[in-house]
C-alpha cells in the first residue's frame, strides 16, 4: 500500500472520531504553540539583551598610545604622541571588522556658568560619531554638534544631565554659553540620561564639544598633562587673573618674552590625539578587528617587526564574556522548556494512541481477517500519529507565531521570527509522533485478529 | 473441482500446563461451488475449524489444501495476502467501521490488495458490489442509518470486493431477524447459484443449514455426520 492511500485511511480514520483526533492534538498543539512562542520572544529578548550590553561598550576598542620611556624610565600609558587623526580614519577605511572610528582628547577643567562652577568627570573632544558608538543619539535637548564643527573647531558643546544639574539648576542650558577655562562654549544639546557606568563612574558628568576645540583651545597638551583640575589660566596671555592668581603648573623651561616668540615661532601643531574609539561589526569580530587594526596602525607607524607597538588596543572582554555567558544561557533555558512541553505533547499522542488501540480492536481485528498485514496496521497508526502530530504542529506554528505577534502588540516586547524555529517544531512534531506512535502502533500489529475480532 | 481439501486436522491450545485438543483429525472436502453449513454445540469446535478454514489460524497437525497449494504452514503475512486474495468473511456483528460511508466500507479491503487502484476505480468498484446486494441506493449512509439486513449486506459486499472464489460466514443471521435471515440467505444462495462463489456458514439453527447444499455436523472435534439438506440438487450446478 502506498504512503499516500495509507495517509489517505489514516485521515478517514481521525476523521471518524474528530473529537478525540482533536484533543489529542491539543497536546501537541500546545506544545508545538509553546516552543514557537518562546523560541521567538527569547529570540528577541536575547537580541534586546545583546544589543543592551552591545551599547554598554562591548564592542568597543579603545586605541591609546603606548609608553613613551627615556633612561628606562617609563612614563606610562598614553604618554607616546604617535596617534594621530590620520590613524583613525585610516582604521575606518581600511579594517573591514571596523564600522566606526572616533579620534577622541580627553580635559579635565572647570566649567563656569554663571555664578556657578563645576569640574566635570571628563570633557571630550570627539567626532559626533561617538554619539553613535556609545548608543547615544539620541538627546534630551536640542541637537548634537556636526562634522563642520569638527572642522572648524567651533565652541559647541554637548552636557551631560549631571552638569546641567550642577550649572543650571533645570534651565534649558541650550543656547546659553559656558566658559571652559575662560574659553566660552556654546551649549548646543543636552545628552540623555545614562547613569553610571559599571565602575561607578557617573557618566552623565561629561561635556562633549568637537575634539578640535578641545584640542587646540583648551588642553593644548596631551593626556599626561591634562589633569588641570583647578588651572583656569591655561591661557595666560588672555586672563589677566592670572597675573593675580598664579596657575599652579609648573613651567619646565623658562617662558619665552614675546620677542622670543616673534622671532621664533612653534610652526608646528601637534595632532596627536588621546585615544581612538572604534567600534566593531559585532561582538564575535572584536578579535578580527583588533588584529586588523594593530596591522594598519603598525604600517602607519613604520614599527618593523619585532619592534613593540606605540599603541595599547584595549577591548571590554568582561563585558563581551558576559554576553556570550548570557546568550547561551538564555538559549539553553527555552531549548529546556521547549523540550518538556514537547515531551509533555508526545506523551499525550502515546497516551491516546493506546487507548484507540484498545478502542479499535476490533476494527484492527477486521482488518486483519480482510488482508491487512502486522506491518500494514503498524504503518495505519504510525501515520494516523505522524498526521495528527504534524497537523498539531501546524496548528501550533500559527498558534505560537500569533501569540508571540500579540505578546509584541500588547505588551511591547521584542520578538523575533525564527524560521529555525519552525522548521524544528516540524521536525520534532514529526518525530514525536513517530517515536510516541510507534508503541501503540506495534501492540495494534502484533494482535491476533481472531481475538481482536471476538474483543468486546 | 476440489477447493478445499482438509487432511486429519488437529488444533490443540495450550491453556498453561493443560494442552486443550479441539480439533481432534478432521478430513474433509469441498468442492467448487458448493454451499455448506457447517453445525455443531458450543465447544465442538465449529468456530476453531472456521477460523483455520479462514486462514486466521494454523492447524497444529494435518494438511490444508486450498485450491491446490498445501496452506498449514505458511507464514502470518501470507495467510492476510490469501485472506485478502481468496477468501470472503461475513460476522454475525457485521464488523462495519462507524461514521464510515457504506461505499467506504465495502472499498476498504481494497487497500491491501496490493493492486494500487485509483481512487475512482475503488469506488466504482465498491458501487458495483454494493449494487449486486441491492443497496445502489445507499452508497452513503452510514451503518447507524441502516437496517441490520442492509448493514449484513454491505458487510457480504465488502467480502466479496476482491472477488475471491469462497466465502465464509459466521453465524450470519444471529442478529437479524427471521424475516431479514430469509432475505441474507436468499442472497447467498443466490450468490452460490449465480456467480458459483462456494459458501461456508458456520451456524447453530437448523432452520439457516436447511438452506445449505450440505451440512456438516461437528461434535466435540470431529464429524459427527454429513448429511445432504434440502437444496442437495444444487450441488451439481457449479461449473
Amino acid at each position: 500500500m502506498m504512503i499516500y492511500a495509507t495517509a489517505r485511511t489514516a485521515f478517514k480514520a481521525l476523521r471518524r472520531n474528530p473529537m478525540r483526533a482533536m484533543l489529542t492534538t491539543l497536546g501537541i498543539v500546545i506544545g508545538v504553540g509553546a516552543v514557537i512562542a518562546m523560541m521567538e520572544i527569547g529570540a528577541g529578548s536575547s537580541s534586546a539583551l545583546k544589543k543592551t550590553i552591545a551599547s554598554m561598550g562591548a564592542n568597543v576598542l579603545i586605541i591609546r598610545p603606548g609608553t613613551a620611556s627615556s633612561g628606562g624610565v617609563s612614563f606610562g600609558a598614553g604618554s607616546t604622541t604617535t596617534l594621530t587623526p590620520a590613524d583613525s580614519q585610516a582604521i575606518l577605511r581600511e579594517c573591514p571588522a571596523i564600522n566606526n572610528a572616533v579620534p577622541m582628547v580627553r580635559a579635565r577643567a572647570q566649567v563656569v556658568y554663571g555664578n556657578r562652577n563645576w569640574v566635570p568627570n571628563a570633557i571630550y573632544g570627539a567626532t559626533p560619531a561617538y554619539l553613535e558608538v556609545q548608543d547615544w543619539t539620541i538627546l534630551a535637548e536640542g541637537e548634537p554638534f556636526g562634522d563642520r564643527d569638527v572642522l572648524n573647531g567651533n565652541r559647541v558643546c554637548l552636557l551631560g544631565q549631571t552638569i546641567v544639574r550642577e550649572l543650571f539648576e533645570g534651565l534649558s542650558p541650550v543656547g546659553r554659553e559656558i566658559r571652559i577655562k575662560n574659553i566660552s562654549f556654546k551649549v548646543v544639546g543636552v545628552l540623555s540620561q545614562k547613569g553610571a557606568n559599571m565602575m561607578g563612574f557617573d557618566q552623565d558628568d561629561v561635556i562633549l564639544a568637537p575634539w578640535t576645540t578641545i584640542k587646540y583651545r583648551v588642553s593644548g597638551t596631551t593626556l599626561a598633562t591634562a589633569n588641570q583640575s583647578s588651572d583656569t589660566a591655561g591661557s595666560s596671555a588672555v586672563n589677566t587673573l592670572s597675573n593675580i592668581y598664579p596657575a599652579s603648573q609648573l613651567s619646565l623651561y623658562p617662558e619665552r618674552s614675546a620677542v622670543q616668540q616673534a622671532d621664533n615661532p612653534m610652526p608646528v601643531r601637534f595632532a596627536n590625539i588621546d585615544q581612538i574609539m572604534a567600534a566593531a561589526i559585532s561582538s564575535e569580530e572584536i578579535p578580527v578587528a583588533i588584529a586588523q587594526i594593530s596591522g594598519v596602525l603598525r604600517e602607519r607607524h613604520r614599527i618593523r617587526t619585532g619592534e613593540s607597538d606605540d599603541f595599547n588596543i584595549r577591548n571590554m572582554s568582561e563585558l563581551t564574556k558576559t554576553l556570550s555567558t548570557t546568550t547561551a544561557l538564555m538559549t539553553n533555558l527555552l531549548l529546556a522548556v521547549a523540550m518538556i512541553s514537547l515531551l509533555v505533547g508526545g506523551v499525550g499522542i502515546m497516551n491516546i494512541m493506546l487507548v484507540s488501540v484498545t478502542e479499535r480492536t476490533r476494527e484492527i481485528g477486521l482488518r486483519m481477517a480482510v488482508g491487512a498485514r502486522g506491518r500494514d496496521i503498524l504503518r495505519q497508526f504510525l501515520v494516523e500519529a505522524v498526521v495528527l502530530c504534524l497537523t498539531g504542529g501546524a496548528m501550533g506554528i500559527v498558534l505560537g507565531h500569533g501569540g508571540s505577534l500579540l505578546v509584541r502588540a500588547l505588551l511591547d516586547w521584542p520578538v523575533e521570527t525564527s524560521p529555525a524555529a519552525i522548521a524544528t517544531a516540524v521536525l520534532v512534531s514529526a518525530g514525536v509522533g513517530i517515536i510516541f506512535g510507534f508503541y501503540p502502533a506495534w501492540k495494534a500489529s502484533r494482535l491476533d485478529p481472531i481475538e481482536a475480532l471476538r474483543y468486546e | 473441482m476440489e477447493l478445499i481439501n482438509l487432511r486429519q486436522i488437529t488444533k490443540t491450545y495450550q491453556m498453561g500446563d493443560i494442552a486443550v485438543p479441539v480439533l481432534k483429525g478432521i478430513s474433509l472436502t469441498i468442492q467448487q461451488g458448493e454451499l455448506v453449513a457447517l453445525t455443531g454445540s458450543s465447544g465442538s469446535g465449529k468456530s476453531t475449524l472456521m477460523n483455520i478454514l479462514g486462514c486466521l489460524d494454523h492447524p497444529t497437525a494435518g494438511e490444508y489444501w486450498l485450491e491446490g497449494q498445501e496452506i498449514s504452514g505458511i507464514s502470518a503475512d501470507e495467510r492476510a495476502l490469501l485472506r485478502n486474495r481468496k477468501l470472503g468473511f461475513v460476522f454475525q456483528s457485521f464488523n462495519l467501521l462507524a461514521r464510515t460511508s457504506a461505499i467506504e466500507n465495502v472499498a476498504m479491503p481494497l487497500a491491501y490488495n496490493a493492486e494500487n487502484l485509483s481512487e475512482r476505480e475503488t469506488r466504482s468498484r465498491a458501487a458495483e458490489m454494493l449494487a449486486r446486494v441491492g443497496l445502489a441506493d445507499r452508497l452513503d449512509h452510514h451503518p447507524s442509518q441502516l437496517s441490520g439486513g442492509q448493514q449484513q449486506r454491505v458487510a457480504i459486499a465488502r467480502a466479496l470486493i476482491n472477488r475471491p472464489p469462497v466465502l465464509f460466514a459466521d453465524e450470519p443471521t444471529g442478529n437479524l431477524d427471521s424475516r431479514t435471515s430469509e432475505e441474507v440467505l436468499q442472497m447467498f444462495e443466490r450468490l452460490n447459484s449465480e456467480d458459483g462463489i462456494t459458501i461456508i456458514m458456520v451456524t447453530h439453527d437448523p432452520k439457516v443449514a436447511g438452506h445449505a447444499g450440505r451440512k456438516i455436523s461437528l461434535a466435540d472435534g470431529l464429524i459427527q455426520g454429513e448429511a445432504a439438506a434440502s437444496g442437495s440438487d444444487r450441488q451439481g450446478d457449479a461449473p
